[in-house]
């Protein structure tokens, strides 16, 4: 069975189709590439896949379970998880906070036992602050751990929000532009801890991106949007030299 | 000498009250991001229900206290739960209206209940005073420092160290990001505004304690001061709404006990013209962060 199923999924804004028909399969473990121009409708069906929109049309499915309009606490916490384009961390909280953020709902001791301190909330905290060091440490920010999020260079928080969606432990990580503004040093080693994390945590990873040698260093499969609608897709290198896939980036 | 410590010492009692309500204001604007201007009639209603279980219950004080703090708790979660939720992602001037209006139907139910005249307390928590050389230091006055200064504490080390802290501030930095991290937000607003109205429950008593009378208006003039206080310390910060909150107590005894007899009538408003220079001075708050708008 596929970790992600996408079918026929489509949205509508007013009497716009941002984003129609989709259909996608990703495989257990997969690194799966969107791309498109922009305004392709790519970050659009990771709001759908995370319930901050709720599809018009179509339906979706983790691992065989339909999570079509479900809200985004409920489709977290059955294992999607993400990032975003334009970094959201918790800028006013520490490294290590914004992890144990994402641990949270992990966390089962209730607002009694912290009232009342009991021993079991000391254990707790303890363990989870013990595994958001764990987490730090693999992404190589433990020696930043209580530095503010907001103060940390751009490449280190594009690598926290990854450590805080991993945090929430998640089957499926969505990775919204992981190399927007990187150097090309800083998407190498980018790339580097994709494949990592892939491997580290057994994940299957779905990405939006821009950058084209990113997606065919590391992408298995890809499909392509334009305007709302599926281009080509299918193993990488054949979906980036369908003539409409080049068209659609280069014009006629 | 003796005059100026009795002085500071009105002014630390009524700072103390103002702190704890300032608190609310905070905490909820922090979090909510919405201005409840209903916190301040849930003093009120706090203060009523002393007033019935003393006056016309002749209950026990620690039973009526208790009392007192779960009223006000349940009355919090009730007026976000029926009024302010609904309203999440609407316009923020729609929830100030909505808060407003909240206020006023607070004060109308207490009017039609109590009436509009001034109730007097019978011998709420009258704990008399101990002798310190020459001075004499009401002991209400070391409780309510002393209440003040423990919640203070306490709150501090729940938003920095517990799981339910660390949802609060975040989602007082980004919902919708905290939404996706699976935190769940509408639950984080609830229990803020649960902390925040228990704590007007222990203003209520203390406020009581002091002043051992209450009408329907209490509540809402007494509030707007703590409002202003907490914006004076820096809306959103716990150390600023602790920081405001005394500053106000101490500014209102100061211009109260040292002013003329002709201008202590006006008090408030010298109180809030330093506020507003403070202002001035510092948009922010004392304590409030800066915000650099990134263009």
């Amino acid at each position: 069975m596929s970790m992600l199923k996408v079918e026929n999924l489509g949205i509508t804004f007013g009497g716009l189709h941002a984003v129609e028909n989709l259909n996608l399969e990703i495989e257990k473990n997969e690194l799966y590439g969107l791309i498109g121009p922009n305004g392709a409708g790519k970050t659009t069906v990771f709001n759908m896949l995370t319930g901050v929109y709720k599809p018009t049309t179509g339906k979706f499915w983790l691992d065989g379970e339909e999570l079509t309009g479900r809200s985004s606490i409920e489709i977290n916490r059955k294992g999607i998880a993400r990032t975003f384009q334009n970094i959201r961390l918790f800028g006013n909280m520490t490294v290590a906070e914004n992890v144990l953020v994402g641990l949270n709902n992990q966390m089962r001791y209730g607002l009694a036992s912290s009232f009342l301190r009991l021993p079991g909330f000391f254990k707790e905290e303890r363990d989870y602050s013990k595994r958001a060091d764990e987490l730090l440490a693999v992404f190589d920010l433990y020696d930043e751990r209580d530095t503010l999020a907001s103060n940390l260079p751009y490449g280190k928080q594009r690598k926290l929000e990854i450590a805080r969606a991993l945090a929430t432990s998640p089957r499926l990580l969505l990775l919204d532009e992981p190399a927007a503004g990187m150097n090309p040093n800083e998407t190498a080693e980018l790339m580097n801890t994709i494949r990592f994390v892939r491997e580290k945590f057994d994940m299957t990873i779905l990405l939006i991106e821009h950058d084209m040698r990113l997606v065919m260093g590391i992408c298995e499969r890809v499909t392509v949007l334009n305007f709302g609608t599926e281009l080509a897709s299918g193993e990488t290198s054949k979906a980036l030299n369908d003539p409409a896939v080049v068209k659609a980036y280069l014009g006629d | 000498m003796q005059m100026l410590i009795s002085t500071l010492i009105d002014g630390l009692n009524l700072g103390s009250v103002y702190a704890l309500v300032a608190l609310g204001y905070s905490m909820v604007y922090g979090i909510a991001k919405m201005l409840n201007f209903a916190h301040g009639d849930v003093i009120m209603v706090g203060i009523y229900s002393i007033f019935v279980c003393l006056n016309m219950n002749s209950l026990p004080v620690p039973v009526t206290m208790l009392i007192c703090v779960a009223v006000c708790a349940v009355l919090g979660f009730t007026v976000e739960k029926l009024a302010y939720k609904p309203l999440r992602g609407s316009p923020s001037l729609s929830v100030l209206i909505t808060a407003i209006g909240v206020s006023y139907l607070l004060q109308n139910l207490a009017l039609l209940f109590f009436k509009s005249e001034r109730r007097f307390l019978q011998n709420f928590l009258q704990l008399g005073s101990i002798q310190i050389g020459s001075f004499e230091l009401p002991v209400i006055s070391l409780v309510i420092w002393g209440t003040t200064l423990v919640i203070m504490i306490v709150l501090n080390l729940l938003i920095k160290y517990t799981s339910m802290g660390r949802a609060m501030l975040a989602v007082s930095e980004d919902k919708g990001a905290a939404q996706l991290m699976g935190v769940n937000v509408n639950r984080t607003i609830s229990i803020t505004f649960v902390i925040g109205s228990a704590l007007a429950g222990v203003a209520a008593i203390l406020y009581a304690a002091k002043y051992q009378n209450v009408d329907p208006y209490t509540g809402s003039v007494f509030g707007i001061k703590a409002f202003a206080a907490a914006v004076f310390g820096g809306i959103g910060s716990i150390p600023g709404a602790m920081i405001g909150g005394l500053s106000l107590g101490l500014i209102e005894a100061l211009t109260i006990g040292f002013l003329p007899e002709s201008l202590s009538a006006v008090s408030d408003g010298i109180a809030y013209a330093l506020l507003v220079l403070m202002l001035i001075l510092k948009p922010s708050g004392l304590l409030g962060k800066k915000k650099v708008e990134k263009v």
